[in-house]
């Protein structure tokens, strides 16, 4: 078995009985790239990278993470190494310090890679087709797109390419690419992980999260980069769960909501038929299942593209060419000249469009109509959740109401874009935790994903039931061909 | 002619004192290198997140509540957009909809009469980074950058150049009472813009808005507005429209030149930052707040002026900082007589000349209340002349001396007794013929000159008192 195909439990079992060393680990998983990212294109700045760096190779073993490597999307700050958010704006920037999540990481052991996974120009994107450094192929059919925007790290899970990576999710970002590439993702609470090094696309929704090969490693990742954080004012002062205890529980009489309105129109009707003997499964496990309605979901996507595109056009001000990452740079220019020429030049279409929509959704005149509505409607999105989850445990949906599509399909419309994310949107919006695993395949190879959901801060239950459904299922055990 | 009445409102800006920056803990010492007081939160590098500091909370709470604010419980943070270099986040975190606080008063005293002004509100922000410019380049420092901020807004309550002053130097002098701001004009901790309009008298309509930037001290602001009313009467005279405009003030030239017209205000996109959450000020909060605000500068005057008999005038320049206030009431506390006059002479007089010669408060110079006391002893049993009890003054602050030591050392003890003056004064009249000559022809004062003789004499150790009996009589004989 070659180790890079391997997940965090079985690789420390070997490393304790000092079958293998952490370089081997590390080997493995470089061949691997060497050999397979030039089809995928999971990682950016591949060619820069130099191996034989020490630090690499140093490990104890005592540590939880003691030599696993992690690989870690380009918009989650890495101290000395390059986080560029896959924009030419960011051309070169090293930050001066690492995210919490990465000191977390780092201080549990892991071993995080110079190179950072490929992603939609600062998170923007539902395919990861809008990257300066090009697009990611869904390792299960490369002329498919591996979802977005954490693609890069979803592919690079799924083609063994990495143990275990980052992500990050503001509408989806996370989940939905985990689903194209039959991963397993999933995206914490608002203020569970700490956001503190993550570059913000949209800060009310943001969440970094892992994405890994089973649900097992995902929980031992959540574990350590969960917890308050007190450079990040959002974060909650809450004890972190050992969420990987719960794992083998039995979901006997747990209670599963499936809302209606995941089922109508727009639901591709091989997806529907595989989240429907999903949820058979889940029967048979001995859940409890219920239908519910969310009567709101349908202005999810509208709430978000205000809120999200408001936010960011706030958060991307500040890459104006004098402090760091690319500078049109001309003697001629004054000042406001070159603020426009390097924006220009720096951001991509999406970006461009997303900082455009945001800034009128918050201009003088708009804002009531726009973004302050959109608060309102965001609240009874909430609501809507809050009601449900009086009486059931976790909602069950599809993550992405289509399997993954064909690179170009939708990428001239946005519209259309946008409604990949449709499934997946309404948990950031709500604030709660959400994880998406493979159950099952369609007749044309490509993987499908479940989506759970759960009341804020209750990981646990998602871990519960995704891992008992994992263990009753094939799916995980799955490898593409490349 | 018809009469023109000024309408002005203030908005002042204040650095607040605290050891570190409103969002990261950086220092915020004034006056480093540049670019030295940094990290990557408030230089807004990818990724960072704000934490708000505390005590800058704290801080505006205890100066929102001494000028009679209302707390808006909970209170937040909103972002103020707008690119420029000197904002490493190209938009500020400050406040919007709703501020800390708001509807509060000033009352400022005009030549004895009382002046309300009313306080729209007052917020916390973060401070910018400053600009230097260069001949081709323009060069940023970040050490100011985050700096936690106070905007204190006054309604237009405010009629003449006068009021503006006062106004604010009462509100200075209350938040150096407060201890939560140094107020210092030229090193940027305390800053001042002004709105001011003109319109007819006894109307309520307002006149055309126009906003004046850039004075740099209180006076500034005197003139630039007494400027810009003769400049708008000016206009208004001729029946010319005022443009509603930002006007900055020219110190050289002494005259308010036009910056941008408000036409291209900009809109700053304020939405409330979701980096931070809401924040709760519990009435335990305020209540332990208010608590800790001292007595105010128009308390303590009318304190003094009970307490101690001192006149309106007197107490006004004791209390103007609370160092020296707190200085002087130990003094006058100390003061064993029951006049208190000699020794409130003594502080307003010497003791304030030393303390301005040497840019310091009365409580600065290191005399203590008891050291004053025992000078003050000197003086007033007649052993010293006041001219002497002067420079055993700048000894004692120079030499930390006490009194008595400087007196014996220096054998400064004066000379009351009649046979070793008599000496003088025979000679004094003898080598000044014309004075004598004066006196007797009538001219009383000329006395004072040949007393004054006598003091040079006698290195200013002649009791003058003595001195001036002993040449009439002599002068008589």
């Amino acid at each position: 078995m070659e180790l890079n195909t391997l997940t965090i439990e079985v690789l420390r079992d070997k490393l304790k009985k000092k079958e293998i060393t952490a370089p081997d680990i590390l080997n493995s998983l470089y061949k691997r790239i060497k050999e397979v990212d030039k089809k995928i294109n999971a990682y950016v700045r591949v060619k820069d990278l130099k191996p034989g760096n020490d630090q690499f190779f140093t490990f104890n073993p005592q540590l939880p993470l003691g030599g696993i490597p992690v690989s870690v999307k380009d918009n989650i700050c890495t101290e000395g190494y390059n986080t560029e958010c896959c924009s030419k704006i960011l051309a070169g920037f090293k930050p001066p310090y690492d995210a919490t999540v990465i000191k977390k990481l780092k201080e549990a052991g892991a071993i995080i890679l110079e190179i950072k996974t490929n992603m939609d120009e600062f998170a923007f994107g539902s395919s990861t087709e809008n990257s300066c450094f090009g697009t990611t192929a869904n390792p299960w059919n490369i002329n498919y797109v591996a979802g977005g925007s954490s693609g890069g790290s979803a592919a690079s899970v799924a083609a063994d390419e990495a143990i275990v990576a980052l992500g990050s999710d503001t509408g989806g970002s996370i989940r939905q690419p985990a689903s194209f590439c039959g991963v397993v993702g999933l995206k914490p609470t608002y203020g569970r992980v700490s956001r503190y090094g993550l570059i913000a696309f949209a800060s009310s929704l943001d969440q970094i999260g892992p994405i890994t090969k089973d649900v097992r490693d995902c929980a031992i990742i959540m574990k350590i980069i969960s917890g308050y954080d007190p450079y990040d004012s959002t974060s909650v002062n809450l004890e972190v769960p050992d969420y990987p205890k719960v794992l083998g529980m039995d979901i006997k009489g747990i209670k599963i909501a499936v809302p209606k309105e995941y089922f109508v129109e727009g639901i591709d009707p091989e997806v529907k038929k595989i989240i429907q003997e999903a949820i058979e499964q889940l029967r048979e496990l001995g859940a409890q299942i219920k239908e519910v309605c969310l009567p709101h979901t349908e202005y999810a996507v509208a709430v978000y593209y205000i809120i999200a595109t408001a936010e960011a056009s706030s958060n991307l001000a500040r890459f104006d060419g004098v402090q760091y990452g690319f500078r049109f740079s001309n003697s001629e220019l004054n000042l406001i000249q070159m603020y426009k020429k390097t924006r220009g030049a720096g951001f991509g279409q999406e970006a461009k469009r997303r900082i455009i929509l945001g800034t009128f959704a918050l201009s003088y005149g708009y804002y009531e109509a726009y973004y302050l509505r959109a608060l309102k409607v965001r609240t009874l999105i909430k609501k809507d959740f809050d009601e449900v989850f009086k009486d059931c445990d976790c909602i069950v949906t599809p993550t992405s109401p289509t399997p993954a599509f064909k690179i170009g399909e939708k990428i001239d419309d946005p519209l259309k874009m946008y409604l990949s994310d449709i499934y997946t949107i309404s948990a950031n919006l709500a604030g709660i935790p959400a994880i998406s695993i493979p159950c099952g395949f369609t007749k044309d190879g490509l993987p499908v994903g479940l989506q759970i959901l759960a009341k804020a801060f209750n990981e646990e239950i998602l871990f519960r039931v995704a891992y008992a459904y994992e263990q009753a299922t094939p799916w995980h055990k799955m490898k593409p061909r490349l | 002619m018809t009469e023109y009445e000024a309408v002005i409102g203030l908005e002042v800006h204040v650095q607040l004192k605290t050891k570190t920056k409103a969002f990261c803990g950086c220092s915020t010492e004034f006056g480093k290198e540049p670019n030295t007081q940094v990290c990557p939160i408030c230089l807004g590098f990818p990724g960072v997140l704000p934490v708000l500091n505390r005590t800058a909370l704290d801080y505006a709470i205890k100066v929102a509540l001494a000028l009679n604010c209302k707390i808006h419980s909970p209170t937040k943070f909103d972002r103020k957009n707008y690119f420029y270099p000197d904002l490493p986040k190209n938009y500020q975190i400050s406040q919007y909809d709703l501020p800390l606080s708001y509807d509060g008063f000033l009352d400022i005293d005009l030549d004895g009469k009382d002046k309300h002004i009313r306080i729209r509100r007052v917020h916390l922000e973060e401070d910018a980074g400053k600009l230097i410019h260069k001949e081709s380049t323009s060069l940023v420092d970040f050490n100011r950058a985050g700096i936690p901020l106070l905007e204190i807004v006054s309604e237009p309550d405010i009629n003449s150049p006068e009021e503006a002053y006062q106004y604010l130097v009462t509100l200075k002098s209350i938040i150096q009472y407060l201890d939560v701001s140094d107020c210092d004009m030229e090193k940027g901790s305390l800053r001042c813009d002004a709105n001011i309009s003109l319109r007819k008298k006894n109307t309520i309509e307002f006149g055309t808005k126009i906003e004046l930037k850039n004075m740099n001290s209180f006076k500034a602001v005197k003139d630039a507005l007494t400027y810009e009313i003769e400049r708008q009467k000016s206009l208004l005279s001729k029946n010319k429209a005022i443009v509603q405009e930002t006007r900055f003030w020219d110190t050289k030239e002494l005259k308010t030149f036009p910056m941008r017209t408000k036409e291209e205000a900009m809109d700053y996109r304020y939405f409330p930052d979701p980096d931070l959450p809401m924040f709760i000020i519990t009435q335990e909060k305020i209540q332990q707040i208010r608590e800790s605000i001292p007595e105010l500068p128009r308390e303590k005057i009318q304190r003094f002026i009970k307490d101690y008999g001192l006149s309106l005038y007197v107490a006004k320049i004791l209390v103007s900082s609370k160092k020296d206030a707190d200085f002087a009431e130990s003094c006058l506390k100390a003061y064993p007589n029951k006049d208190k006059k000699t020794l409130v002479n003594w502080l307003i007089g010497p003791l304030l000349q030393e303390a301005n010669t040497r840019g310091c408060g009365l409580a600065d110079l290191g005399i203590t209340p008891q050291g004053l006391n025992e000078l003050l002893g000197f003086v007033e049993k007649e052993l010293i002349s006041n001219l002497v009890a002067k420079s055993v003054l700048t000894e004692i602050i120079e030499k930390h001396k006490s009194a008595a030591t400087i007196i014996q050392e220096g054998n400064l003890i004066q000379i009351s007794d009649t046979e070793s003056l008599e000496k003088i004064a025979k000679k004094v009249i003898q080598e000044n013929p014309r004075s004598v000559q004066d006196y007797k022809g009538g001219k009383n004062n000329a006395i004072m000159f040949l007393v004054g003789q006598v003091m040079k004499k006698s290195q200013g150790k002649a009791n003058p008192k003595i001195a001036q009996e002993l040449l009439k009589r002599l002068l008589n004989e």
